[in-house]
């Protein structure tokens, strides 16, 4: 049972203030833990003791967290909105490991090593397989399990490629392990600017896309009796899709099941209706890839687990529940 | 169809173009590997290979081919068919051309298995071999266990499937950077696949596997197989025990997946496309197991020929090989869905 209006607008209220509690955490804990009071005085006050720690490195990673996690919240929503199957997700469905692909192509093969070199490299590796997939899984005719087997066959083939440019050259596999898990470890302030205006532009598109897809979501007769152009609106989601999945994708990594978890969780609260999913996917998914980041430094201190593979495993085990137990499997 | 009767009363039905295919299949299989055997360093005439091989060959060529070049080409050949028949099995049961143990998790269960053995337990060639089939088998029954809540439905087993090689996929991703750079090097050659020196020991217990499970599969379930095919109900109404024999099936080619991975690593896409390839060349519905086996033992003896000479000076892992195999078949079912006006 969805909420009223103002349940749901009080709804958004309390998940920013969880959002900005993450982030408050994300700041403090860590290879060095800080108090709170130690993190917010080494966020403002520069001769502070934390102020290297939070400038150089958490606030980089909270700020990428925020950015790559509404990216792909959004992203998320987005695909299972477009192709009407609660099962896309940006990582399950491969448009993360196209943009990975692409990016290793870049380092490995073409020696482009600056991230905005390689991120067009990222836009155009994802809009590649988002189309690959589409047409693969059976396009009009896909069915949620066609789509997602698609996928899976589009990111073996991807993951094996990978692992071949890997293979070739040493030097790159050292630096590569460790992006292609999903990791928000290697954030640089410089990251965050290079990826910074290409997510706002898909989050604007998104935010303009959103009734447009409500209506769509009606079949595409209706929706052009209604006088929407289905082809036109699709064209700009996937666009959409692109630069949110390939920014995200060349700043941390192929992460995945941040967009699939946070839409699911978030449709009973908010009902299909995209002009509330979408803000709340935006809200709590940063709350999930920073929540998955910082569980992901804590539990292996002083190392660290990165935060793509938190995301895996419990995304997974999350996405086995919603697969066990939904009706969706009857395609 | 073609039926065969005896004098008995018993009777065997075949296909002739099934058989014919599959024959053919395995003849190009024996030739490439005859071929592979003679390449190399110290090359060697067909002739020459099949005179040493009949065991008249001088001590030096004996030497060279029985211990070093025949092992890696019959766990090519052995594995191969593992593979194929695994995938066979699978697309079968799962009624879609993408089933195979690469998309259902099994693939990535192994390489769990010997990454844990490689980058925590630090082990030697046995143990990653240990690792792989234990990963692969815990995968397969864990997937099982999950997915036959209220009867074993194909579709909830794909998905469970997919959900659990994500989760692995992130698990390899991690063990991956806990390793250092050595240990790295070592486990991403396993992880693509390759026969690179593999000897008698590494292929007896893929052996071993195929001489329990291929029977079982070809004599046993096949027939069944192809009932089920028609779906559950009128299967079941054909006096066919639908559960029992999807157990069995999947037990198998869990078995056959998870040990060819203890011989070459998790080679990807031979499982995926050899049944299909095989079912194109002969035109009939239903499993083709046969076929298939010969297919997958042709292509990955091939796919490991063509890296060894693709490249001058590099010796490609088999895996790359088969990998881009993959592409070219996603690629092949995107112009036929293209075509049947799908897209």
């Amino acid at each position: 049972m969805s909420l009223t209006k103002s349940h749901r607008a009080a709804g958004l209220l309390a998940a920013l203030l969880l959002l900005l509690a993450a982030v408050a955490l994300s700041l403090a804990l860590g290879a060095r833990q800080l108090t709170l009071s130690d993190a917010w005085r080494g966020l403002v006050d520069e001769s502070a003791a934390g102020y290297t720690v939070v400038h150089q490195m958490r606030l980089p990673r909270t700020l990428l967290g925020l950015l790559a996690g509404a990216a792909l919240g959004l992203a998320g929503g987005l695909m299972q909105a477009l192709t009407r199957n609660p099962l896309a997700d940006p990582g399950l469905l491969g448009v993360n490991a196209g943009a990975a692909a692409a990016v290793v192509t870049a380092i490995g093969l073409l020696g482009i090593t600056s991230l905005s070199g390689y991120v067009w490299f990222a836009f155009a590796g994802a809009a590649l397989v988002s189309v690959l997939v589409w047409a693969v899984g059976g396009g009009r005719g896909a069915t949620p399990v066609r789509l997602a087997l698609a996928g899976t066959a589009v990111n073996a083939a991807l993951y094996a490629y990978v692992t071949a440019v890997q293979l070739l050259d040493t030097a790159s596999l050292d630096r590569m392990r460790f992006w292609t898990v999903g990791s928000l470890a290697a954030a640089q302030p410089s990251t965050v600017a290079a990826v910074a205006p290409f997510i706002a532009a898909g989050v604007l598109l998104t935010a303009v896309l959103a009734r447009p897809l409500n209506v769509l979501m009606l079949g595409d007769d209706s929706a052009r009796a209604l006088g929407a152009r289905p082809t036109r609106t699709r064209a700009w989601a996937v666009a959409a899709v692109t630069l949110l999945c390939g920014a995200a994708t060349a700043a941390c990594g192929p992460i995945i099941f941040v967009g699939l978890m946070v839409p699911h969780l978030v449709r009973p609260l908010t009902g299909p209706d995209l002009r509330w999913l979408l803000p709340y996917c935006a809200v709590l998914a940063p709350l999930a890839l920073l929540g998955a980041d910082v569980l992901g430094r804590t539990v292996a201190r002083p190392g660290e687990v990165p935060g793509g593979v938190v995301t895996a495993v419990l995304g997974g085990a999350f996405f086995l529940a919603v697969v066990r137990r939904a009706r969706l499997v009857a395609a | 169809m073609t039926v065969l009767r005896t004098s008995g009363g018993s009777s065997l039905r075949y296909r002739p173009r099934a058989l014919a295919v599959g024959t053919a299949c395995a003849l190009v299989a024996l030739a490439v590997g005859v071929l592979a055997i003679g390449s190399g360093d110290y090359p060697m005439g067909p002739a020459d290979v099949l005179r040493t091989l009949a065991g008249a060959g001088s001590p030096a060529d004996a030497f060279i081919v029985g211990e070093v070049r025949l092992p890696r080409v019959v766990t090519a050949l052995v594995a191969g068919a593992a593979l194929a028949l695994s995938g066979a099995i699978f697309q079968s049961l799962v009624r879609n051309p993408l089933g195979s143990p690469d998309v259902l998790g099994l693939t990535q269960g192994a390489a769990t298995g010997a990454l844990t053995a490689i980058v925590v337990a630090g082990g030697g060639a046995l143990a990653v071999a240990a690792g792989a089939a234990t990963g692969s088998l815990v995968t397969g029954a864990a997937i099982y266990a999950l997915a036959r809540r209220g009867g074993l439905h194909g579709y909830r087993l794909i998905l469970i499937g997919i959900g659990a090689a994500a989760i692995l996929t992130g698990v390899n991703g991690y063990l991956l950077t806990r390793a250092n750079i050595t240990d790295a090097t070592r486990a991403m050659l396993w992880l693509a696949g390759s026969l690179d020196g593999r000897g008698w020991g590494d292929v007896a217990p893929l052996l071993a596997a195929m001489a329990v499970t291929v029977p079982v599969v070809l004599l046993g379930c096949g027939r069944g197989l192809r009932t089920l095919e028609l779906g559950d109900d009128a299967a079941h109404a054909l006096g066919v025990r639908v559960e029992r024999l999807r157990l069995v099936l999947l037990a198998a080619a869990v078995l056959l997946s998870a040990f060819a991975a203890t011989a070459c690593g998790p080679v990807a896409f031979v499982a995926l496309t050899a049944p299909q390839l095989a079912r194109r060349l002969t035109r009939s519905p239903g499993p083709n197991l046969l076929p298939s086996l010969a297919m997958g033992a042709a292509l990955l003896v091939a796919a490991d020929l063509a890296g060894q000479r693709l490249a001058p000076g590099h010796q490609l892992p088999v895996g790359v090989m088969t990998g881009l195999l993959g592409g070219v078949y996603l690629g092949w079912l995107l112009a036929t869905q293209r075509r049947r006006g799908r897209i």
